[in-house]
């Protein structure tokens, strides 16, 4: 993809624009004199953490602002045309012709109540003004396009009996289908599984090289921009604070910003035994409560006196701008935000492997049965039932940590709510302390209790809202542990410090604090019992990447000051990796492979872990990885497939003997790896040689 | 490490107590001139319930013959109906009996229909089941008729009209609580709170209620706007309430063979079930745009 240098070939032009919001009388502003601009071609990449302002800047764009919202100063061109002198008759026509979008939730952008064909025949027909014939032709060919298969039959199909990836493709055909000038692409992935969101990339680096279309890509993940970006603006609390080559941004980030953001993602082989993420300090302001000056010097490790004026967008270099008064120092490299490498976590103190395990849990199985309907009972059919979990079993030692990774669907939270207490299971045995644990959590005495907690996904339901941290907390304290009003209220300042948040935080409601500070809350919950062993489901999927850093550093440093046995959720390989003592990954409701952590990249995998490992986004756009492309959609759990449960997907499907047998579990000699898997450990180490030497060393 | 003394800061932070809630959500109220009508009439009506006595000029029952069938004047503002009874004292004496009745018969019944909303939300099974099919019946059908029919079984008084207010209007509170109660149970605050050992009730009270309140009190304002409809439809049908009381329908009911003669008689008490039930009306809506919920129970009278 070739950029087109300056002046003619410029699709949109934003200039000092500045939007700002109402509220209570006032004007707060959510973008501030931010300035681009995007060449023909171009995939223009927007990255900036949730409240930096980067969504006011695309409805602004779009002229899509909310009544309170709007635009005080600056000026935004597409082409030749004045986007802000445009009347609501003509934004009608640029809308969805010239500029398109391609939003973060498909399900809520297509209208459930029409067939998918017909709502990108409607696109074809409203802005090209086609006869209904050229525009079934052309849409049935576009489906096509974006690689769905078997596209007539897609087109008659609603949106809901289609996969989100599938809608997704379907979003971009109709973002694409009018030959638009600009699209812009609103974290297009982020609510796809990893290996989805790989196709999608592919299709959309593939699609849009033979255009002349100027793409805006929004995300919040660096991995993504530098997998398909050409270039790349970091915006922070309003403002742009970087705008670079992606490849330039990548090796040599010229905004302490920059640098923490790229230094907070856990790199795959990282693991908490021999690296701390390193995570910027603090949090983003809120909008309208940035300090004077330079917007991040608050959180800036290399902020001096002078970084109290507001600093310029300094040329630094050619195209390529930084907002810090620093940045030749930094170019020159006489100073860096990069700190120092932190120590690794000390090791805890982990028993001797002779003991016995915390958690142990054979065989277990559990189905959710799905309503009888009476057509069912006529025809005397059994009736079905989704079958999350399979037959898992695994130990976890007394203060080791196990990681279970797997897609949406894979039964991991099902897991972690069955050993709880939260759910059911049909077979098997999961037993606390070698004491088999009773199914319901009413069976439960306290004690049992007292030693298993939880740390719930989202943080807008992990605490009641009508209640202050201290009543939260003060609660475990005394039903769980006993203790006396008195004791509860020092034990939950202790917590407080504990998990790092300052006293005064004991009178506030949740509603006041941030994503990462109710996890931290919900962390020191578990905490107020003293339990033997946390189950941690996905705690830090919805926060941004520079708090997940914290929050990840802080429950391994916790983990090693208390000795807890921890079980960590995640869909993310790299999150699992660093923090884990032993990985498990899940399909399906199936164990797939059990690993260490150091040798989790280390060949050989099985296919399904080769393909996760694949198709993850690597934050370094020098390494254009080639992911594995699963073929199809994940099978319904209502209806298994027989044999190996991966086999209608993978890519080194064998024969019958994958459809029909339960594949063997085989243990690798050196690592202690063990797959389950029917080919022979040998022939997927030598057929994997080399996407391990192409993906295991990334640590910069 | 003792815990430090609260600093005045700290209290800032603070949940803000009922007292100042409710003086926030009366300055909310009066933001808006349409809530803000709502709660005058509302607030009016109440002290008319109150101090009725002392503002009627004359008693409720207090006959004047050569007085009776008079226009609105000065001396009777809302004229005096057939018997000589001056009909402004009659409708605002009568708004303590009609508030009072529809007021305690909507508390029971916010009460009933909470205990039931919260525990067949919370419990689920057939004990949901049971209830729920018992009251989805009660529900079909019309308020009305199922009063007339239950006066029929339990007689004419006072009390009877308030039964039948609460077993009408228990389901449908019931039922409104229960909606709520099924969204919140599967946060994780409240698995949390199963996983802390907590007993079926201190997480229905502590932690399931507070977020019941909101959609609560706009249904209970809302079922006591209703419930006035009703007292006044049943004085009208001659049931439940007794003359010589001056229950508003009762008094159109009186006044409604000499209509085109004594047409105020008719009319004041009418206007006033029909202002009553707007204003109460009004500020449920009011409540409804500040506490940001839904009605999620379709309007019944």
């Amino acid at each position: 993809m070739t950029v087109i240098d300056s002046g003619d070939g410029t699709i949109l032009d934003i200039k000092n624009l500045t939007v700002a919001y109402q509220q209570a009388g006032e004007w707060l502003e959510a973008v501030r004199e931010v300035s681009l601009r995007i060449q023909g071609g171009e995939t223009y990449g927007l990255v900036g953490e949730s409240g930096s302002g980067k969504t006011s800047l695309v409805l602004a764009v779009m002229r899509y602002l909310e009544e309170t919202g709007s635009i005080r100063s600056g000026e935004i061109h597409l082409g030749d045309l004045d986007l802000l002198a445009l009347d609501d008759n003509q934004l009608r026509q640029v809308w969805g012709k010239q500029i398109t979008l391609v939003p973060q939730n498909p399900q809520s952008a297509l209208n459930p109540s029409l067939q998918v064909g017909d709502q990108l025949i409607e696109t074809l027909r409203h802005n090209l003004n086609l006869s209904q014939e050229e525009a079934e032709r052309q849409a049935v060919e576009w489906l096509k396009t974006v690689r769905l298969p078997d596209p007539g039959r897609v087109a008659a199909q609603y949106p809901h009996q289609i996969s989100g990836g599938m809608q997704q493709r379907v979003m971009i055909a109709m973002a694409l289908c009018t030959d638009p000038q600009l699209l812009i692409l609103d974290e297009p992935t982020t609510d796809l599984d990893v290996t989805t969101q790989a196709v999608i990339l592919d299709l959309i680096r593939d699609l849009t090289q033979e255009q002349n279309t100027g793409i805006l890509y929004v995300t919040h993940n660096l991995g993504v921009v530098a997998q398909v970006c050409d270039r790349v603006a970091v915006m922070y609390a309003s403002e742009l604070v970087e705008d670079a080559a992606t490849q330039e941004l990548f090796s040599k980030p010229l905004h302490p910003y920059t640098q923490g953001l790229i230094d907070s993602i856990p790199r795959m082989g990282d693991t908490k035994d021999n690296i701390q993420l390193r995570a910027i300090t603090g949090q983003i302001p809120p909008i309208g409560e940035a300090p004077s000056g330079c917007v991040f010097r608050t959180r800036c490790p290399v902020a001096v006196d002078i970084c109290l004026t507001r600093p310029p967008l300094y040329p630094a270099g050619e195209s390529r701008y930084s907002r810090c008064h620093r940045w030749s120092d930094i170019d020159q490299g006489e100073i860096s935000a990069h700190q120092p490498t932190p120590a690794a976590i000390p090791e805890p103190i982990k028993p001797d492997s002779g003991q016995h395990p915390d958690l142990k849990v054979k065989e277990l199985t559990v189905h959710f049965p799905l309503l009888r309907s009476i057509s069912d009972w006529a025809s005397n059919r059994p009736s079905s039932e989704v079958r999350a979990v399979n037959g898992i079993s695994f130990e976890l030692s007394p203060g080791h940590t196990l990681g279970l990774v797997g897609e949406s669907g894979s039964g991991k939270t099902t897991i972690a709510r069955t050993i709880m207490g939260l759910e059911e299971k049909l077979s098997g045995s999961i037993e606390l302390l070698e004491i088999p644990l009773p199914d319901k959590l009413s069976r439960r005495d306290l004690d049992t209790l007292r030693l298993l907690q939880m740390v719930f996904q989202n943080p807008e339901e992990a605490l009641n809202p009508h209640h202050t941290i201290a009543e939260t907390l003060r609660r475990p304290l005394i039903r769980l542990s006993g203790l006396s009003d008195s004791e509860a209220e020092s034990r939950m300042v202790e917590l407080l410090q504990a998990v790092r948040l300052p006293a005064s935080y004991a009178g506030r409601l949740p509603g006041q604090l941030s994503g990462g500070e109710i996890q931290r809350v919900a962390i020191a919950r578990a905490l107020a019992s003293n339990p033997e062993l946390i189950i941690l489901d996905e705690p830090v999927s919805s926060l941004d990447v520079s708090v997940q850093a914290t929050i990840l550093n802080l429950v391994g440093e916790l983990q090693a000051d208390l000795g807890t046995s921890l079980m960590f959720i995640s869909h993310d390989l790299a999150i699992v990796g660093y923090l884990a003592d032993q990985i498990g990954v899940i399909y399906l409701g199936s164990l797939m492979e059990i690993t260490g952590p150091d040798d989790l990249f280390q060949s050989p995998h099985h296919p399904y872990t080769e393909a996760l490992l694949s198709a993850i986004p690597l934050a370094d756009p020098s390494r254009k990885g080639e992911p594995i492309h699963l073929g199809g959609e994940i099978p319904n759990p209502v209806d298994l497939p027989s044999g190996c449960p991966f086999h209608t997907r993978c890519p080194r499907y064998l024969g019958e003997i994958c459809a029909t047998q339960a594949p063997p579990w085989q243990v690798a000699e050196e690592t202690g790896k063990q797959i389950f898997c029917h080919i022979p450990l040998a022939e997927l180490s030598a057929s994997q040689e080399n996407m391990i030497a192409e993906r295991s060393k990334l640590s910069n | 490490m003792t815990t430090a003394p609260k600093s005045p800061s700290i209290a800032l932070d603070v949940a803000p107590s009922w007292w100042r809630r409710l003086s926030l959500l009366l300055r909310e109220l009066y933001s808006k001139p349409i809530s803000a009508l709502g709660t005058t009439i509302t607030l009016l009506f109440l002290l008319a319930a109150i101090f009725g006595p002392l503002i009627a000029p004359y008693g409720e029952n207090e006959i004047i013959p050569s007085e009776a069938r008079q226009p609105p004047s000065s001396e009777h503002w809302f004229g005096t109906d057939n018997l000589g009874r001056d009909v402004f004292s009659r409708v605002i004496l009568g708004a303590r009996e009609i508030l009072v009745l529809s007021g305690l018969g909507t508390l029971f019944a916010v009460i009933c229909g909470t205990l039931f909303g919260l525990l067949t939300g919370y419990r689920g099974g057939w004990f949901d089941e049971i209830t729920m099919r018992t009251f989805d019946s009660l529900l079909a059908l019309p308020a009305l008729l199922l009063a007339l029919l239950l006066l029929g079984t339990v007689g004419n008084s006072q009390y009877s009209v308030l039964i039948v207010i609460i077993i009408v209007y228990t389901p449908i509170v019931a039922r409104v609580v229960r909606s709520v109660v099924l969204t919140v149970k599967p946060k994780g605050f409240v698995e949390a709170a199963r996983l802390g050992g907590e007993t079926q009730m201190y997480i229905l009270i502590h932690e399931i209620l507070p977020s019941v309140w909101p959609a609560l009190s706009v249904e209970s304002a809302l079922r006591f706007s209703y419930a006035i409809f009703l007292v006044g439809s049943l004085g009208f049908l001659g049931v439940g309430v007794q003359p010589p009381s001056p229950n508003w329908g009762l008094m159109v009911k009186e006044a409604r063979p000499f209509a085109s003669l004594i047409p105020w008689a008719l009319f004041f008490p009418a206007a006033a079930i029909s202002l009553v039930v707007i204003g109460v009306n009004l500020l449920a809506d009011g409540m409804k745009r500040i506490l940001g919920t839904t009605r999620t129970s379709q309007s019944r009278s």
